[in-house]
Parts: structure tokens; sequence; C-alpha cells
């Protein structure tokens, strides 16, 4: 596994951008922690814990993307990818993870 | 600003001292809260307990503020340690575990206790209350052992106590000590129609019984009464009342009564010391409902904060009864004497029963059984004692069908009015979030102040509000119903646009007809999606990116994250081998739970995402779509195959249809029944579409539900032969996948264009049943098992369900 340190966050390969589908979210494992990667019709990527902010809980992996926003798979909050906010009426926080993404490679950052 | 914040304490972490600080957060910032909670857990909503013991919530869904409220409100909260001496001198609370906290104000919001008889045996094992969580906890731990109950109480907490100890598996008697029930809040008409009802439901009631003593050995086995009669019973639920608890004052001079005495503004005899809830005493009355503990902590809270208030004067009590099936409404005063006008309607056939009653033309009381939709605009009525009027009369006893009343009655509510009683929402929140947050519907409403989330009961009165602060916008809002927010198009204009246009994709859709918002939402997305598919079964390849989660994963997912997996059985029908092999898979990959579903057929429960390829290729069985908007199963009877009254096969009629039929995408979920024989096992009266049996051939029954609003099916047509039976299917099914709006079942569907037009359609008009049922064929033709689909696709099988796993070194 390649690992990068950069400062607070280390950076780890998740391998080539081809294996994260375009308008999709996908499951990350690291550990204990569980990261869903989106990738946007723009060909943008971001990352998000993979815990819906409602005080009852659950994944997003399995939302619908629309733009730069998550529609949540359980409940239909939705979310803006790149800051993690629940938008109104709703309200909540998900905690965002920084990506670079170096030519085919994308790296995603930890602290 | 070095000054120090003034010192706010609380004792007592239920609704009333919580919602008096969230009143307080509000208006001030001023001060430094501190909250002492007896019970270990945050602040809760007490009146829905009994929804807890009957199962239908969990203590997840009854909290209110959840402890990260406390954090981002700056509280320090102290769970499970109640404050047990105020020094009023020093101006200091001590609690249980010897913390003490100073104070400038202090809020004495303790709440009350269960009336526990003082008769011999009550400190026995297995005699408890029904007030907190852990009474909860304790009944429906005893339901385990226990076989038999007694709730001593026949009030509104003891039936509910008793309804919830019936579901869970108990024999409950409820005795009580007056000849009626809830004879604080009903007339006799009332609660004899309650009476029946709940005996219908599985209680057992002993009235006008006085208990005399608690039998057993330091276990609680009976009840003995002062008529020498005995009770066997080793759970007793004391729900004869409530006593203000106020031992907290106990050694202050602060002045007590039943509870803590209290003036207009909810202080108490000592200075900086209030009380709040059901443990004060407010010009001689303890309240033990919750609507008077939110008026009260709002006239509380506005003192604290420095703003100008009007004095409490007390409050009119209405009471609901929660007990699931049994609607019960009482306000004001429920028995008529001699100088009130009364008016009634009483139906004993369908159950329902009405009064109002007048004094000089005044509404000064209303009781509701059975039908309680007037509830919120007659308890407003009672609180102000408004007028009665044509218009009202009309509303409430039918010979007009004017609902104008109503909107006055919104209009001349005060603003601080609660319209929410479950969670202390006024006109004037609601009205000014309208105003302020430019809210439009009910939802945002509920989201943003919660009123409407708990019982629901107040959502006319909010809707009311809606429609007056938005006048004609609110109206047209509602007239025009388009896809979503997405577009100002409807589903007609949507659709004839595709065909028009020849539009094949979704995006394509949206970009072509103005999207607002570039790639849709939520709602648009999957209704294109299926209008796209319904229009060019051929054409259109299903995008999986517009589906919801369930639909495009196959399988449905769970609160937590996990799946759902039900294998197809056909008409119910399955073999051993089938068995065994869904037991090797349920034990190889640890699901959760095996059940057997409403629908004949057996789900897999807790199956992690990227065991879910394995899983279907293990079990060899096609998918069940129990996640699918579109055929779900086909329920039948045992059928003439072996039963002895059985006149037609269902089995194999059932069978043949779900074949046919499964994997149609449809507006919304989708299931059938074939039944042998009018007996009507397999319940076709509840389902889209029901087969009956007969000696001569098949009826077909459409439209029913069992679901949120129950409806018995109509009765299509009767057929002969099995041929017309699977013609008239397949065009009925057609007909709704062409004219159904994506979300709409049969129920709605059948109301909406009409029993007629339908039978015309599939029915009657024999061209275009052939042409619906040709149509459908295509699309049945095309029928692919979609596990197999992804077993068969590697790019579907490791792009949507396999995880990537990355190592974290240390």
């Amino acid at each position: 596994m390649n690992t990068q340190v950069n400062e607070q966050m280390r950076y780890i390969s998740l391998g080539s951008k081809h294996a994260f589908p375009k308008h999709y979210g996908k499951l990350i494992r690291a550990g204990e922690q569980e990261i869903a990667i989106f990738h946007t019709s723009d060909g943008q990527l971001y990352a998000l814990e993979n815990k819906s902010p409602h005080p009852k809980g659950g994944t997003l992996t399995e939302g619908i993307v629309s733009g730069h926003d998550l529609y949540c798979p359980l409940r239909d909050l939705r979310i803006n990818l790149e800051t993690g906010k629940v938008y109104a009426p709703d309200e909540g926080q998900v905690r965002v993870f920084p990506l670079n993404v170096k030519g085919e490679e994308v790296w995603l950052g930890l602290e | 600003m070095t000054e120090k914040r003034k010192q706010l304490v609380l004792i007592g972490n239920g609704m009333a001292g919580i919602s008096t600080i969230e009143q307080i957060l509000k208006l001030t910032r001023e001060y430094d809260i501190t909250v002492f909670g007896q019970e270990p857990h945050p602040n809760y909503n007490r009146i829905m307990l009994s929804y807890m013991l009957e199962g239908s919530k969990q203590l997840e869904d009854i909290i209110l503020n959840p402890i990260s409220w406390y954090e981002e409100q700056g509280i320090r909260l102290y769970l499970g340690n109640a404050v047990q001496r105020i020094d009023e001198g020093q101006q200091i609370v001590y609690a249980a575990d010897g913390t003490s906290v100073p104070y400038d104000e202090l809020i004495i919001a303790t709440g009350s206790k269960p009336f526990i008889l003082p008769v011999p045996g009550v400190e026995q094992e297995g005699v408890i209350g029904f007030r907190d969580i852990q009474d909860c906890e304790s009944m429906m731990q005893a339901s385990r052992t226990v076989r038999k109950a007694a709730v001593i109480g026949g009030g509104l907490l003891g039936l509910e106590a008793a309804k919830g100890l019936t579901q869970l598996g108990m024999e409950v008697t409820v005795v009580h000590l007056m000849e009626h029930l809830m004879e604080r809040q009903l007339d006799r008409v009332a609660s004899r129609m309650l009476k029946l009802e709940l005996e219908r439901q599985g209680i057992s009631f002993l009235m006008g019984k006085q208990t005399a003593e608690l039998l057993g050995d330091g276990q609680v086995s009976g009840l003995k009464f002062t008529d020498g009669t005995e009770l066997e019973a080793q759970l007793v639920v004391m729900a004869a009342g409530i006593v203000p608890n106020k031992d907290v004052a106990a050694e202050t001079n602060i002045a007590l009564g039943r509870g803590i005495i209290v003036d207009d503004t909810m202080q108490t005899s000592v200075p900086h010391i209030s009380a709040v809830g059901e443990c004060c005493e407010h010009r001689g009355v303890c309240y033990g409902l919750v609507a008077p503990l939110f008026e009260q902590g709002q006239v509380l809270a506005k003192r604290l904060a420095g703003v100008e208030t009007e004095p409490y004067t007390g409050s009119t009590v209405s009471t609901k009864l929660k007990i699931s099936g049994v609607d019960v409404f009482s306000a004001g005063i429920f028995q008529e004497e001699e100088h009130h006008q009364v008016l009634t309607r009483q139906d004993d056939w369908k159950q329902t029963y009405k009064k109002v009653l007048l004094d000089q033309n005044r509404i000064v009381g209303a009781v509701l059984y059975g039908d309680v939709t007037d509830a919120a605009v007659m308890d407003r009525a009672v609180k102000k004692q408004e007028i009665m009027t044509d218009e009202l009369y009309g509303q409430w006893f039918g010979g007009s069908t004017e609902t104008a009343g109503a909107g006055i009655a919104v209009e001349a509510m005060d603003d601080s009015e609660i319209v929410c009683g479950c969670n202390g929402v006024t006109k004037g929140n609601i009205v000014s979030c309208i105003q302020n947050e430019g809210f439009t519907t009910v939802d945002e409403i509920k989201a943003h102040t919660g009123a409407t989330r708990s019982c629901g009961g107040c959502k006319p009165m909010v809707e009311q509000i809606l429609s007056y602060v938005l006048g004609e916008n609110y109206e047209q809002g509602e007239q025009k119903e388009t896809i979503c927010g997405c577009t100002d198009l409807s589903r007609d204009e949507v659709i004839a646009a595709m065909k028009e246009k020849q539009l094949m994709h979704v995006r394509e859709v949206m970009n072509v007809l103005g999207w607002k918002q570039e790639e849709g939402c939520s709602k648009c997305r999957p209704a294109l999606n299926y209008y796209l598919g319904m229009l060019w079964p051929e054409q259109h390849e299903d995008e999986k990116d517009s589906r919801f989660v369930n639909e495009r994963l196959h399988a449905n997912i769970q609160k937590d994250g996990t799946f759902a997996v039900v294998p197809r059985m056909y008409g119910g029908v399955t073999t051993p081998q089938e068995l065994k092999r869904i037991a090797d898979v349920a034990e190889k990959y640890e699901v959760k739970m095996v059940k057997v579903t409403g629908g004949q057929r057996i789900d897999l429960l807790g199956v992690k995402k990227e065991d879910l390829p394995s899983i279907w290729a293990e079990l060899d069985m096609p998918s069940g779509h129990a996640y699918a908007k579109g055929l779900r199963t086909v329920k039948t009877c045992v059928g003439s195959m072996f039963c002895r009254f059985g006149t037609q096969d269902s089995i194999s009629m059932g069978i043949a249809m779900e074949k046919r039929y499964q994997g149609l995408y449809m507006p919304a979920k989708f299931k059938m029944a074939v039944n042998g024989c009018p007996r009507n096992c397999a319940e076709s009266g509840t389902k889209d579409l029901g087969i009956v049996g007969n000696d001569g051939g098949w009826e077909l029954y459409a439209g029913g539900n069992g679901g949120i609003r129950l409806r018995a099916a109509d009765l299509l047509c009767k057929v002969k032969t099995d041929e017309e039976l699977m013609e008239i299917s397949d065009a009925f099914i057609q007909y709704y996948r062409e004219t159904g709006k994506y979300g709409e079942r049969t129920s709605d569907w059948v109301e909406r264009l009409g029993l007629e037009d339908i039978r015309q359609a599939v029915v009657e008009d024999v061209t275009q049943r052939k042409e619906l049922a040709a149509r459908l064929m295509i699309v049945i033709n095309q029928y692919q098992d979609p596990w197999r689909e992804v077993l068969d696709n590697d790019e579907l099988r490791t792009g949507l369900y396999e995880p990537i796993q990355i190592a974290i070194e240390q």
C-alpha cells in the first residue's frame, strides 16, 4: 500500500480513477472507517464519511448523485458533496475527507 | 466582556423543563445553563411511552433532544443524577453524587409520580407505575414470564398501559373504581363505546371494584377487593392517578399544596425559584397533561428572559387517547347539565359518536369517539369558547359542505396559542417561519418546528395556517401537480413531450425540457426513468443511476445499511431442496434473521452488500422483486388441488400469473392474490389485483390496499374462462402502467380515473383490451432475471457491489 505523509494527513492510494463508476458511490473500508467516494458526471471525485448525519444514522454510498449533491438512500436528505452540509429544511454535517487525483491515481487523505 | 453569565439551573430533564429552556434560548443567551435529570436518558416524549410499550416505537424514536442538542446549546447535563437539596439562602443545589451548583435562577420541573394506593402489599415485586422508560422496560421484561396482569385505574394512562400489555401477549384486566371508563374525560355514551371496543381488542374489565390489598409473598400474586373477591395477577400496574413530585422542595420554605405553589408567572414563594409542569400547583390546579406545560413554560421563559408577558391564567385541557385503532377525544366540559344545549350524533353501526356542549351558544365542551377529524378545530373552539355558527354546525353535523369556518378559526387565533401540543409549537412560531423562511409545505414546517412530528393530530390546523398566511399562493401550489420542484411541467406534459420529441434518456429529458436543477432530484429521476421504460420498452435502456438504491441493487436496504434478500417462490410454493439451499445460505453468510414475509415467501435479513451476488448465485433462485415498484407476489390459497372447498386451481393459476408478470416495472408496488373459492383465504380484497375463483369462472377485484390507507378492492368484472382472465389481467396491468403516476398505488389510481373508465378500457372495449395486452407482451418477452444479470456482468458486480479495502498501517 502506497502512503504519502503531508502535515497532519497521510494520503493513501485508492488505485485508478476507473475503479469508481460515474454517477455512483463506492465504499472504501479503511480499518474501522467507512468512506464513500462519489464520482460526479463532470468527472470530479468526492469523499464523505459513509454515515448519514440523521439521528438514526444509515449509510450514504447508495444515494442518488445529482450534480455536486447527493440524495441519501434512507431518508432522502440532500447533501452537498463538496462541503458535506445537509440542505434545509433538514440539517446536519457529513464529515468530508480530502482527495487528491494525480494523473489516474486517486489518493485519500486520512488523519 | 468578562462579566460572568448568569447561572440557570433546571431540576428535571423532562418535557416541561426542556421546553422552557428551548423557549429561553430563543429569547436570550444571557444564561449559563445546567440541567439535572434523574433518568439516564435525554429529554424524551413522555406522552409516547404507550407507543413504546406496544412496540410501535423504539426509545430512539421518542427522544426529543438528543445528547448532541445539549452539547450544541452549551448546556451542562447531569444524567441519572437527581438534585436532593436546595439551599435557598446560598442559592446552591446539591445533587445525589455530591455535585453542587450555584444558581441565579432555579427552575423546578420534577414532574409527577404515580399515585400508589395505600393498601397492604404494594411494596412487593411486580408492582409498578407507568411513568417512565424504566417502567416500560420493566413491563416488557415481565411480559416474558408473566401471563396475567392487572392495571389499577381505567383512566387515560391505565388504558394505554393495558393495551400495551395486551400487545406484549399478557392477559390483562383493568380494575376501575368507577362504573365507567375515563369518567373524567368522557360521558357515558363514549365511555361505553370505548369499553366495547377495548373488550373486542382482548382487554377485560372489572368495574366498580375497590382494591383492598395486594396478595403475594414478596412477589405479587393477585388483588383482593373490598367485596371479598380476588383476581390473579403476577404484574400489577398502578395507574390510578399521578401526584406532583415536590420532594426536592420539601425541606425549603417554598410554599407547598398538592404541588409546588406558583403564581401567574410560575414564580414560587421563594425568590429566584420557579416551577413548571406537573410538579406545580397553579390557582389550585395540578395538571397532568402535556399542553398546559408548554403554555406555562412560555410564560416562565419570557419572564426569565426579561420579555413582557401576559400572565398564565390556567388551561382548558383536552385529551386524546393514544391507542392504535381507538380514537377518542374530549375537551372542556363533557358532561351536560341542565343549562347546556347538547348537540349529538351517535352511530352504533360505524361506531362513531360526536357531542358538542353549548352554554348560551358558546362552545364549552366536546367529545368525539371513532372519528376525531374535527378534534383540532373543536379543541380550539372550546378553548376560546367560540360562538356556535351555522358554518361550524354544517362542518360537524352535516347539512353543509362549507369549510370556510375553519379558515376563520385560524385567523382568530392568538400567536401564542399552541397548535402542536406534542412539541409545544405555537401559531406564532408557524406563521413566522412561513413568513421569514419562505416555507410553503407542512413538511418544511415539520422539519423546522417539530409541529406534526409526533402524533400528527395538528396537521389539519397547520395546513389551515399555511393557507391563511399564503392565501392564494398556497392554493396555487396545490393545484398544479408538477413532477417535482425541478420543473413546472406535470406528468402528462412530460410524457407528451417525451413522445413528441422522441426523448430516450433521463438526461435528455431534463436538458430539453429545461429542468431547473440540471441533473434532477430524487423525485424526478426515478419517475422519468420509469416513464421512459414504459414508453419505449424496446429502445430505452434502464438508467440505474436514476433508480433508488433498492431497484438499483435489487435488494432492500435496511436501516443499518445491510440488505434483505427475498427469492421468488411462485405462488408461495417451495420445495424441500429450495428450503435446504436457503438454510445453507443463511448459515454460511450469517444472515441476522430469517423471516417469513406477508407475501408467502422467505426474507433473509441483515446481508452485507458485497455478499449479495454470491448469495444469489448459491440460492439459485430468481429475484422476488421485494424491493421493486412492480409485481411483488401472487398470494394463493391451496385451492382445488388439496382443499375440500376449492372450486378452482388457484395455485396453478397463481404460479402462471406470477411467472407472467414477474419483473414488470409499474408506477408503484403491485400485489396480487388468486383464490380457489369465495372464502377468499388469500385475501383478494386488499390486493391491487385480486382473483377469486368460483364454480363457473373467475371474479377480478381491483384497487385494494391493506397498507397506509385501507381500501377494499372493487369488483372489476366476472369471466368464464382462464384465457379471458389472463387477457383482462394483462390489459389491466398495462393500463395502470401507462396511465398511473409514478408512486401512485392502484387504490389511488382507481379512484382518480374511476372504476368505469378502467372497466371500459380493459373489459368492455375489446379492441383496446387486446392492444393493451399486446403492448404488455412486448415487455413480458424481454424479462430477464436481474440477479442473473448481475452475476453475468462483471462490471456491474464489481462496480456496484464490491467495496475497496485498504489496509491502514499504524
